[in-house]
C-alpha cells in the first residue's frame, strides 16, 4: 500500500510581491512567501485577512494584479489552474455530489486525455489505495450525501491527491467539522503529510490548529503577511502587537516610552528596558506572565478564584479591569487588599 | 381533545384533496375530454380525414420544425446566459437579468410586431433584404425568430436560480484536477442542473409548438405555406370546420402529453443510473 501513495516530488514555492484588490480593498498587499518542499505551512488569519485569496491566486483558481508565483522553480504567470497540478481541498469539500466516492477519487485521471490517462485497472488500483489510505476503504460506492463531514473531508483529500499533485492546498479543512472530530483528525492530518511528504499549505482561523499541525506559521493581517516562523518563535517572539494578541489571551497596558524604557502611568514601580522608538506604546503579556510583589502597591484585588492548577485573579489597576492566571500554589493575594505587579515579560509594541 | 382535533385535521384533508381532484378534472381533464371528443365526433374517419388534408400536413410540419429549431437554440442561450449570470460578475449583469425576462413582460403580439417592423417589406431593414432575396416576414425565418423570441426565458429563468444556490465549488474543483471548460461542463455542471434543464426544455418546447400571438402576427396566415398548427386550429375554427380544428388541437394536445412523456422517461432512467436526487 505505501508504495502507491502519493510521494518523492514535492516542491518548493516561491511568491513574490502578490497584490491582488476587490474593489478599493487591497486582499493581498505586496505578499512574500516562500515555503519549502516537504514543509506543512499554515496560513493563519482572521476573516476577511486575505488568507482564501492568496491560496486561490496559488491555484490559479484567481489571479494577482502583480507580483509572482514559481512551483518547484517554475513561473505560474499564465499557467491555467488545470495545469498547475496543484490538489486543492475545499472548504466545503465541493465533492462532485452526483458521482460515488470511487468516481469523486477518480476523476481527476479519468479526464486526462487518454495518452496519459492511466489503463482502467489502474486507476481502479490507486483509488483502492487512496481510500485505504484514508482509511475509508468500505466507501466507495457511497454518494457524497451519505457521509458524514469527517468522511468527506477525507474523500475530498483523497481526490486531490489521486493527482499526485506537487503542492496541496487545504482551506479552512476542519472548518466545517465539530470540535471533536476536529481534534482527531488534526492529528492524522499532520500524521499523513508527514507520512507522504508532499508541501502542504493549509489555510484556517483557528490559531490552536495552526500551532498545533504546521511546520511554520504566516500570519496574515489586511492583505500582509504579518509574521512567519515557526510556531514556537512565534508564539515566544511575536514581531507585532497584532500577532502577540492573535496567538493568544493577552493584556493589553498603555504604557510611554522615554530612554529606552516603558513606565506604565497607573504602576510607578514597573519599568521596562525596550528597543521600541519613545513616544505612547502598548505593552502586551500572557494573563499567567504577571507576577505579583507581595507589598502594598496599585493593583487593587477584586476576586481571586480556583481554576484547577492556576487561580483567577481580578485586579483594578486605576480604574482598569485586567484579569491575572497564576500557580494555585503560589501566594495568594487577599480580596480588598492591594498589592504591587511584576511585568518583565510585557513586550513593548509601538502604537 | 386530541382525536376531535386529529379528526378535524382528517377532515380538512379530505376536503383539500377533493377540492383539488375537482379542480384538476375541471381545468385539465375536462377540456382535453372535450377536444378529444368534438374530433372524433364524426367518427375516426373524419378526423383522419383532416389530418391528410395538405394544409393540416404543412401545419404539422411547420410545428415541427419551428419547434425543432428554437427549442434546441434556446437551450444553448438558456444555459449560456445562465452559466454567465451565476458564474460572472460583470457591469450590466443586472440589465442583463431583467432584459432576459423581457419576452414575458411584453404582449407576444408586440414579439410578433418587432420583427414585422425590423424585417418586414416597409421595416428598418426590409427594403435592404428584400433586394438581397430574402424573405424573413411571411415566412419560416419570421416563424422561427418570433418564437425564439417568446420562450426565450424558459430555459434560462429555470437554470438561474438552481445555478446561483449551486455555487461554483465543483466546477473549481474540478478545473484543479485539470480538467478543461467542456469537461466541466459536462461532467459537473450538467448532471446537477439536469432536472432544471429538462424542466426548462419541456416548458420551452410546450410554448414553441403552442405559440400563437407572435407568431400570428408574422405568419401573414398564408394557407398551406405559414400557419403552424395553433393558426390552423384558429382558421379552421373560424370556417366552422369542428372536427378538423379539434382534431388539429387534439394532436397538439397529445403533442404535449408525448413531451411529458419523455420527461417522465428521462426521470426514470437518470434516476435508475444512480442520481441521488
Amino acid at each position: 500500500m505505501a508504495d502507491r501513495t502519493p510521494r518523492g516530488h514535492a516542491l518548493n514555492v516561491e511568491m513574490r510581491g502578490l497584490t491582488k484588490s476587490f474593489g478599493p480593498t487591497p486582499a493581498l498587499n505586496a505578499v512574500d512567501l516562500t515555503v519549502r518542499n516537504g514543509e506543512f505551512l499554515a496560513i493563519l488569519g482572521p476573516s476577511g485577512s486575505g488568507k482564501t485569496s492568496l491560496l486561490r491566486v496559488l491555484a490559479g483558481l484567481e489571479f494577482a494584479e502583480s507580483g509572482t508565483i514559481a512551483i518547484g522553480g517554475r513561473a505560474m504567470e499564465g499557467v491555467p489552474a488545470r495545469e498547475r497540478g496543484v490538489g486543492f481541498v475545499f472548504q466545503n469539500y465541493a465533492l462532485f455530489r452526483h458521482m460515488t466516492v470511487a468516481r469523486n477519487i477518480a476523476f481527476g485521471l479519468e479526464i486526462r486525455p487518454r495518452r496519459l490517462r492511466p489503463r482502467a485497472h489502474e486507476i481502479r488500483d490507486r483509488v483502492a489505495s487512496l481510500l485505504d489510505l484514508m482509511g475509508i476503504g468500505d466507501l466507495g460506492g457511497r454518494y457524497p450525501d451519505q457521509l458524514s463531514g469527517g468522511q468527506r473531508q477525507r474523500v475530498a483529500l483523497a481526490r486531490a491527491l489521486a493527482i499526485e499533485p506537487a503542492l496541496l492546498l487545504l482551506d479552512e479543512p476542519f472548518g466545517a467539522l465539530d470540535a471533536k472530530v476536529r481534534k482527531t483528525l488534526r492529528v492524522w492530518l499532520k500524521d499523513l503529510h508527514d507520512r507522504i511528504g508532499l508541501t502542504s499549505i493549509f489555510v484556517t482561523h483557528d490559531q490552536a490548529e495552526a500551532m498545533e499541525m504546521a511546520d511554520r506559521v504566516a500570519v496574515m493581517r489586511e492583505g500582509r503577511i504579518e509574521q512567519v516562523d515557526t510556531p514556537d518563535h512565534l508564539y515566544l517572539e511575536p514581531a507585532s502587537a497584532f500577532v502577540h494578541e492573535f496567538l493568544g489571551e493577552a493584556i493589553r497596558l498603555d504604557c510611554v516610552v522615554a530612554d529606552g524604557v516603558a513606565r506604565f502611568p497607573g504602576l510607578p514601580s514597573a519599568v521596562l528596558p525596550t528597543s521600541c522608538r519613545p513616544g505612547a506604546a502598548i505593552a502586551l503579556i500572557r494573563p499567567y506572565e504577571i507576577g505579583f510583589i507581595v507589598r502594598p502597591g496599585p493593583a487593587h484585588v477584586v476576586s481571586v478564584h480556583a481554576n484547577g492548577p492556576l487561580k483567577r485573579v481580578r485586579l483594578l489597576i486605576g480604574g482598569v479591569g485586567i484579569e491575572v492566571l497564576s500557580p494555585a500554589e503560589g501566594w495568594t493575594p487577599v480580596v480588598g487588599e492591594n498589592c504591587d505587579l511584576e511585568l518583565s515579560k510585557a513586550r513593548v509594541y509601538p502604537i | 381533545m386530541t382525536t376531535s382535533a386529529a379528526q378535524e385535521t382528517a377532515g380538512t384533508r379530505v376536503m383539500l384533496i377533493l377540492l383539488t381532484a375537482a379542480l384538476l378534472i375541471v381545468l385539465l381533464v375536462l377540456p382535453l375530454v372535450v377536444v378529444l371528443a368534438e374530433a372524433f365526433r364524426k367518427g375516426i374517419p373524419a378526423a383522419l380525414a383532416t389530418l391528410s388534408d395538405p394544409d393540416s400536413l404543412t401545419a404539422i410540419r411547420l410545428t415541427l420544425i419551428v419547434a425543432a429549431i428554437s427549442v434546441p437554440l434556446n437551450t444553448v442561450f438558456g444555459v449560456s446566459a445562465a452559466w454567465c449570470i451565476s458564474r460572472f460578475r460583470f457591469p450590466g449583469r443586472g440589465a442583463l437579468v431583467t432584459l432576459i425576462e423581457l419576452p414575458f413582460s411584453v404582449s407576444p403580439v408586440i414579439s410578433g410586431l418587432v420583427w414585422v417592423l425590423l424585417f418586414g417589406i416597409n421595416g428598418w431593414l426590409g427594403s435592404f433584404l428584400d433586394k438581397a432575396g430574402v424573405q424573413i416576414i411571411f415566412a419560416l425565418p419570421g416563424l422561427i425568430l418570433a418564437t425564439v423570441f417568446v420562450t426565450f426565458p424558459f430555459v434560462a429563468r429555470t437554470l438561474i436560480p438552481l445555478m446561483q444556490e449551486q455555487d461554483a465549488s465543483e466546477e473549481e474543483a474540478a478545473i484543479t484536477l485539470g480538467a478543461t471548460g467542456w469537461q466541466t461542463f459536462s461532467r459537473v455542471t450538467l448532471p446537477n442542473i439536469r432536472w432544471g434543464l429538462i424542466y426548462g426544455v419541456l416548458l420551452c418546447n410546450a410554448r414553441a409548438m403552442g405559440e400563437f400571438g407572435a407568431v400570428a402576427v408574422v405568419s401573414g396566415h398564408i394557407r398551406g405555406q405559414t400557419m403552424t398548427m395553433p393558426l390552423q386550429v384558429e382558421a379552421l375554427f373560424n370556417d366552422y370546420d369542428w372536427v378538423g380544428a379539434f382534431t388539429m388541437a387534439g394532436l397538439l394536445a397529445l403533442l404535449a402529453l408525448a413531451t411529458l412523456a419523455v420527461k417522465a422517461a428521462l426521470e426514470w432512467r437518470i434516476g435508475r443510473r444512480g442520481g441521488m436526487h
